[in-house]
């Protein structure tokens, strides 16, 4: 939540942002890991799936500390081209990729430093899951994954040893329905604009992520069939405007969200029905006891994923405890945190063997539990019986259609649909 | 000239206050319009000389056959969000200042209910507005009173994410800054003044009228400068009462600056700048608040 951020407020931080790019090459920043001293790991990201727990193992595992500097993900991007000192490691997007690699600010990281490299999920090294092919429009993370060389501003079509961001988490993203509100089963994206919602659905106002919901939309409805969603040409996004802002004029939409626990609040309160939404928020409304179902949908998941990705000053011991950070994190404790919360963790073996086998087969085999789900906070998420939503691992990541993605005509994209909320 | 021996002195005590001046409001400022002119790509901005950004916000804006253009239509509905706020902020503002004033005559009372008003500032801005959704929402307390009691049939939906709720929610924060400075300027007021309009047979509406709201335009222009300024630049009390569905120049600015266009921000920022200054300019030339102080 950003408390109280005025106009005054903004001048303030966007002229700092812009202070830091022109005074980016003088300024070094003092180097956080000192030899000998406990080792603490300034970590950036959306932290969003990250607890004290987390911590507090990763202490007394290895005696590395961690100082979260916690931002939103346009945020983290934003940091990382103004402020690269600023941070020792990064957890990013791999949509992100493509405008940061060619800034020079990531450093190439080096595979055979990663243990468990061999095991890392052939989403991410090869885009498919057990064995068959996965959707891969948009920046579906296997083209941006190699560099050319640890130094490289490019991206190398065939595996290298160096890659952009060591993956650690993913997961499929659908919409989120109200099914006692709703009362009938619904099984495509295209019902988000269907009229007999009208009032009650949403769509979250972050443009990257809202497009890709959009074209989902459209192209269920049969109104168009993109060649490439998460890279459309400057009339595909005209068309995709065209008919949210017509949704939107004729009063489909009860409001836009931007903030996950404003998804969770509409839901929660029932001014919405059918949304777009990220997992945690399903969970977050799940404990409060109230229902709610992320659908799964016969056109697929719109997939996102994030990885590590170092500074490209880092260099010396302050590597050795950053890639020393990594492999703690793929080693299976972590993994398992964060396959409890509902996301995959990017190495799957090492995570199985930290689950109980109930949660396993919930969690991961679309299983029926055997006993209640609880999450890593302790809190019920599923009674005895229930099946997760969408079901195993392979029938979701298997039905992943497109992932979040940046487009060539960025620009242009952003420039509609703030045309499309002003409408 | 006693002046010119003091001079060396209060240059010397100014240096601190002007050093913070320049530091943190000019040199920055300076820098957005400077950077307003420079081109951008993906992930950086390039030093130019280009009038690009400008041109891109009102593009479309002249060509009256289409549609208003986005720029238009959001400054449109930012005037119209602004002078709506203005209005029922300064009503409001101005007659619990005047009972403050006026008809409590204790000053600890005074203290006491001064107080009472700033209540609603001690939770934080963005939990004070989504307080609301539980009340105006259509399963909220206002639309089942309503039902219950027979009123309406159906809930009412432009009761929250509306122009309503926004303007409600702006009243409901900022009318406290239209209190003080009008309550502080009604503080000035000589009491006598208003004992002799009432010798001179002047009834309560006329001393109202005549006396009470001239002596108080200095704090009804500070407080419509603070309410004016911060409902312009506003756009965290516009996303969440109006659902994000209405436009505001500062999620355009917000957004512009998250994916790092920041030279087109930075045009943004400045004719935001701009416009609010003007807007500013004209309510000083009504009144000369330098002389009125």
């Amino acid at each position: 939540m950003k408390k109280g951020l005025t106009r005054r407020n903004m001048l303030k931080t966007s002229t700092a942002a812009i202070g830091a790019v022109a005074g980016a090459g003088l300024l070094k920043g003092f180097p956080a890991i000192h030899a000998a001293d406990a080792p603490v790991i300034r970590y950036l990201g959306t932290a969003v799936n990250m607890g004290d727990a987390v911590q507090k193992k990763l202490f007394d595992d290895t005696g590395i500390k961690v100082k979260f500097i916690v931002k939103t993900t346009d945020e983290v991007v934003k940091t990382i081209f103004t402020q690269p000192n600023s941070f020792d490691i990064v957890d990013s997007e791999y949509f992100s990729m493509p405008k940061l690699v060619p800034s020079g600010n990531l450093l190439g990281m080096d595979t055979k430093r990663i243990k468990e490299w061999d095991n890392v999920t052939s989403a991410f090294t090869k885009g498919e899951v057990a064995g068959k092919k996965i959707g891969d429009q948009g920046t579906a993370p296997k083209k941006v994954m190699y560099l050319k060389g640890a130094k490289s501003k490019e991206f190398a079509s065939e595996p290298t040893q160096y890659v952009t961001l060591i993956p650690t988490v993913y997961n499929a993203d659908t919409l989120g329905i109200r099914p006692d509100l709703i009362k009938r089963p619904i099984s495509s994206w295209a019902e988000l604009l269907n009229p007999e919602f009208k009032g009650k659905a949403s769509i979250l106002n972050i443009p990257s992520i809202g497009i890709m919901d959009a074209a989902m939309v459209v192209e269920a409805m049969g109104e168009y069939k993109y060649p490439d969603k998460g890279n459309m040409t400057k009339e595909e996004i005209d068309l995709t405007m065209k008919i949210f802002i017509e949704a939107k004029k004729s009063g489909q939409f009860r409001a836009f969200w931007s903030d996950f626990n404003e998804s969770v609040n509409l839901m929660a309160s029932g001014e919405v029905v059918i949304q777009s939404m990220w997992s945690p928020a399903i969970t977050a409304v799940r404990t409060k006891g109230i229902p709610c179902v992320y659908q799964p949908l016969k056109e697929g998941y719109r997939a996102w994923a994030a990885g590590f990705g170092l500074p490209s000053t880092t260099k010396g011991r302050q590597a050795d405890i950053c890639y020393e950070f990594i492999n703690w994190y793929l080693s299976g404790w972590v993994g398992a945190y964060l396959n409890r919360q509902g996301y995959y963790s990017a190495v799957i073996p090492t995570a199985k063997k930290y689950m109980e086998a109930y949660e396993w087969d919930y969690w991961m085999m679309g299983k029926p539990a055997t006993a209640d789900i609880m999450s890593p906070e302790g809190k019920k998420l599923a009674s005895k019986g229930e099946v997760r939503d969408g079901g195993s691992y392979e029938s979701r990541m298997g039905a992943v259609a497109c992932w979040n993605a940046t487009m060539d005509e960025n620009k242009y994209m952003v420039r509609k649909w703030n045309e499309m909320i002003a409408s | 000239m006693k002046f010119l021996k003091l001079k060396p002195s209060v240059g010397l005590l100014s240096i601190p206050y002007s050093l913070i001046f320049v530091f943190f409001f000019f040199i920055p400022l300076a820098l957005t319009f400077i950077i307003s002119f420079w081109d951008y790509n993906e992930y950086s901005i390039i030093p130019d000389f280009i009038f690009e950004n400008y041109s891109y916000i009102f593009k479309d804006c002249f060509n009256f056959q289409k549609d208003m253009c986005v720029t238009f239509k959001t400054y449109l509905s930012t005037f119209i969000f602004c002078f709506i706020t203005w209005f029922f902020t300064l009503i409001i503002g101005f007659f619990v200042a005047y009972f403050l004033a006026f008809y409590v005559n204790s000053v600890t009372w005074q203290i006491a209910l001064f107080l009472l008003c700033t209540i609603p500032f001690w939770t934080s801005n963005v939990i004070r507005m989504i307080s609301w959704i539980p009340l105006l929402g259509r399963n909220g307390l206002v639309n089942d009173f309503l039902l219950s009691t027979g009123i309406i049939d159906a809930p009412q939906e432009w009761l929250l994410y509306s122009g309503f709720s926004i303007v409600l929610a702006f009243v409901h924060l900022y009318t406290l800054f239209m209190i003080v400075p009008i309550f502080n300027s009604m503080m000035r007021i000589d009491k006598s003044i208003i004992e002799a309009a009432y010798d001179n047979g002047a009834n309560g509406l006329q001393i109202l009228w005549n006396v009470i709201i001239p002596l108080c335009k200095p704090g009804i222009v500070i407080g419509s400068i603070f309410v004016i300024t911060v409902v312009m630049g506003d756009f965290i009390t516009i996303g969440i009462m109006g659902g994000q569905q209405i436009p505001s120049i500062g999620k355009i600015i917000y957004v512009e600056m998250s994916y790092l266009q920041l030279p087109a921000a930075a045009a943004n920022a400045v004719i935001l700048l701009a416009l609010t200054l003007l807007i500013i300019w004209i309510m000083t030339k009504m009144i000369d608040i330098r002389k009125e102080l």
